[in-house]
């Protein structure tokens, strides 16, 4: 038995209402942990205040300089002790997930156990940055609760100026979207940079993320430095029988109004069988006895709609790999910027595509490591510096995939234009 | 004889052994047929299955759960894993719990287990999933309002459309506790729109605040070092200052939290996918609203009522940005009564690309 509960008349109404309730599970974790009850004493302090009473500090774990996100309490009395003694620490550790966040129940289990014993009990699954977050943990506990994580296979995840813990979808496990194998390119990458992941030293925070086809259910484009997102260069495919069975249900008003007219490049077609194109760039699927769609590749962009749409009559290549795309944050301090194509089609077949990824990722930390300013991400450098300098510091070839349209303004000395010329040239004729 | 001295335990040397193989984690079907699905369905809301080019079958049934779990919990979730499941489940970026099964007769016990254990089921396709959110007053250091009280009582008023799959298209949800928005790029977001400046404690400015970085921090350059009453301090030039809160991480004496002046914003349109158009960043529609613990009624109202119009307006298949695409801003508002005031037109930079250059108006 624990002491007695503080008075929560706020978080009490959170209790009530269809969905789970986090602080009935913190309520019921209270009546053995002390520590519980003076989290949830110390919640309702800020529910009655409106606003936040936790500091940061220093803990960590040996050798590692990151992945302990340490809370001191501010809520102190007149002589400066803390209101809620036993909260007064109740620090995060980031533990990083098997990629793609699949668990037996045995580990899942022995996380609780773990954590029941040395910590409040409370985890998270999982934080914004994909850890597990075992929240609510003494200094003095840290290192042991650690050690049994580790003891189990599992090991820190980041935080500060540092390579963070990555995301990656469901994928090829169990997804027909996926275009290449995202659990194996998330844990090469990551595993090759865990000196920057655990020891902070970078100018700000590194992020990968990836996802295995254009839907990004991993959000990697808005939210990653580094986005790796599965893509195909050769036809869609088509399977008559589920093409006939989807049409058969769905008929002609939803196969014009939900795919032709969304396709964003307008590549696909409605025709009579006999009338389909034979061209090597043509993918066609019969609907019926006479109508067929023809969809014409070098028009589409692999948007994904069409595939999501009629799912299985319609799917991705299977020349595949991943289009990658850097610079991706939030607002802070210049504005949002979206990820942008620094490499419009990367093969990931072979081991050897695998690790042409990681020595990609390998060549674009040690620029940012170099020439990043104090605070400032990949992206805001690449605004600081312009693309064409980022491409030719990681030795990158330019691309007109990587604009939506060509310089608008003529502010530039094109000094140097017959000796691009010259090289593109001699490139052309070398091939 | 003397026993020997034990020698001083040595400390555990971590093993840095990064991400885990995720091999072993993984249900049996998932590694009988990596790499090799064709297509899936969803035989209900809250249900996938999975057929594979050789025709081996998996069904996912999803559920949402409360993210920040306690681990009797989490517990219970691993029970229903192994008495109605196969012992093996994932998580989704939104937190919801995914349980998957060899035979489609185990679906229906282990639903009925799900919602009897108050695990909603759903989330999947056309529906509202589950809000990302971030840690808010539970943990975070510089939080504007709470996360998983926000989300609890978002939630409840939209279990249903979670449980449903009545949407034009899928409906993803964010809230943020201050402007770094670690909620991140969703459908429709509540976000922490500070409305004061930092009120400074200049008795602690000198002893916690690396002055340089935090003048660097200022999108907006109003921040200047300043001696007041004799100590070394920074000064807020209030007319420039956009109350964004980037100063108060690296300078907790500048307190930019207010329990009246931190209101809460609504933002909608963002979209990560590429389908269809291409990926897009939600705009500011609302502001204004009170951090009004423990319900946010306020927020609620206005977040319902945006699902409310654009489920009866959009057609199938558009996401909440497309429907607006199609619509226009004009008429987002019209249809919401949401008022379009002033501070929605964008004076950031690059903004002038957000204006309307054309005379493409609806009338």
């Amino acid at each position: 038995m624990a002491k007695p509960m503080h008075p929560t008349p706020n978080l009490d109404q959170l209790e009530s209402g269809p969905w789970p309730s986090f602080v009935t599970g913190l309520k019921r974790m209270a009546k053995d942990k002390d520590y519980v009850v003076d989290i949830l004493g110390h919640l309702e302090h800020s529910y009655q205040t409106r606003k936040g009473y936790w500091k940061g500090g220093t803990v960590g774990v040996r050798g590692y300089g990151g992945g302990v996100i340490p809370r001191f309490t501010e809520i102190k009395d007149a002589d400066g002790k803390a209101v809620f003694p036993d909260a007064a620490e109740f620090h995060t550790l980031r533990i990083m997930p098997p990629a793609g966040m699949h668990y037996d129940t045995k580990t899942l289990r022995q996380f609780c156990d773990i954590w029941e014993k040395h910590g409040s009990g409370l985890i998270a699954l999982h934080g914004q940055s994909g850890d597990i977050m075992f929240q609510g943990v003494t200094s003095e506990n840290t290192q042991p609760a650690f050690d049994a994580f580790n003891e189990m296979g599992f090991d820190m995840g980041g935080a500060g100026p540092s390579v963070r813990t990555s995301m990656s979808c469901v994928g090829a496990a169990r997804c027909e979207q996926s275009c290449y194998d995202e659990a194996k390119a998330h844990r090469q990458v990551l595993n090759t940079f865990l000196d920057d992941l655990h020891r902070p030293a970078l100018p700000y925070k590194f992020k990968f993320k990836f996802s295995g086809c254009p839907n990004d259910c991993m959000n990697s484009i808005q939210r990653s430095d580094m986005a790796i997102i599965g893509t195909w260069r050769d036809n869609i495919r088509t399977d008559e029988a589920l093409a006939k069975k989807w049409f058969a249900k769905h008929g002609m008003n939803e196969l014009v109004n939900d795919v032709v007219a969304r396709c964003p490049t307008k590549a696909i077609q409605i025709k009579e069988i006999k009338d389909v194109r034979k061209t090597a760039d043509i993918s066609s699927v019969a609907l019926n006895d006479s109508q067929a769609l023809e969809i014409d590749n070098k028009d589409c962009v692999r948007c994904m709609h069409c595939i999501n749409v009629m799912t299985g009559a319609l799917a991705t290549g299977t020349d595949k790999g991943a289009t990658i795309l850097v610079g991706g944050k939030r607002t802070l301090k210049i504005g949002d910027l979206m990820g942008t194509v620094v490499v419009p089609f990367m093969r990931l077949k072979t081991e050897e595509d695998y690790e042409g990824l990681v020595e990609l990722g390998q060549k674009i930390i040690d620029f940012f490591a170099e020439n990043a300013l104090e605070h400032e991400r990949t992206g805001e450098m690449i605004e600081r510096i312009g693309l064409v300098n980022f491409l030719e510091g990681i030795e990158l070839e330019i691309d007109a995939n990587m604009v939506s349209t060509p310089r608008m303004n003529p502010y530039v000395n094109t000094i140097g234009w017959d000796d691009e010329v010259a090289k593109i040239n001699a490139k052309k004729a070398a091939a | 004889m003397n026993a020997p001295i034990p020698a001083a335990a040595a400390p555990r040397k971590t093993v840095e052994c990064g991400v885990p193989d995720n091999k072993p984690y993984l249900h049996p079907k998932f590694i009988a047929n990596y790499g090799n699905w064709k297509y899936h369905d969803r035989p209900r809301p809250g249900v996938l299955h999975h057929v594979s080019h050789t025709g081996d079958q998996v069904w996912t049934v999803r559920a949402g759960t409360q993210r920040q779990m306690d681990h009797y919990t989490i517990r219970k979730l691993c029970d229903i894993a192994d008495n109605f499941a196969e012992g093996f489940v994932r998580f989704t970026i939104r937190s919801n719990i995914e349980f998957m099964v060899s035979e489609e007769k185990q679906v229906a016990p282990l639903i009925a287990e799900l919602e009897k254990s108050g695990f909603p089921v759903g989330g999947t396709g056309n529906s509202v999933s589950m809000v990302s959110h971030t840690q808010g007053w539970l943990h975070c250091d510089i939080p504007g309002t709470d996360a998983s009280g926000v989300v609890k009582s978002m939630m409840d008023e939209l279990y249903e459309e979670f449980k449903r799959e009545e949407m034009p298209n899928r409906v993803h949800l964010s809230t943020s506790c201050c402007e770094i928005n670690c909620g991140g790029q969703a459908d429709i977001a509540v976000i922490i729109q500070h409305t004061k400046p930092p009120k400074i404690n200049h008795d602690m400015v000198a002893n916690v605040c690396e002055r340089p970085t935090v003048v660097a921090r200022c999108p907006v350059a109003a921040i200047r070092p300043a001696l007041v009453n004799g100590k070394p301090s920074l000064e807020v030039d209030e007319k420039k200052c956009i109350c964004c809160g980037a100063c108060y991480p690296p300078c907790p004496p500048m307190q930019i939290n207010d329990p009246e002046y931190s209101k809460l914003a609504i933002w909608v349109g963002g979209k990560n996918s590429n389908a269809r158009g291409k990926p897009t960043f939600m705009k500011m529609v609302a502001s204004g609203l009170p951090n009004n613990a423990p319900r946010w009624p306020e927020v609620n109202a206005v977040v319902g009522n945006i699902l409310r119009t654009y489920k009866a307006d959009a057609r199938p298949w558009e996401r909440l940005s497309d429907w607006i695409d199609r619509i226009g801003w004009p008429r987002f508002f019209e249809k919401t009564g949401l008022p379009f005031t002033k501070y929605l037109i964008d004076d950031w930079r690059g903004s002038r690309a957000n204006l309307n250059a054309s005379t493409h108006i609806r009338f």
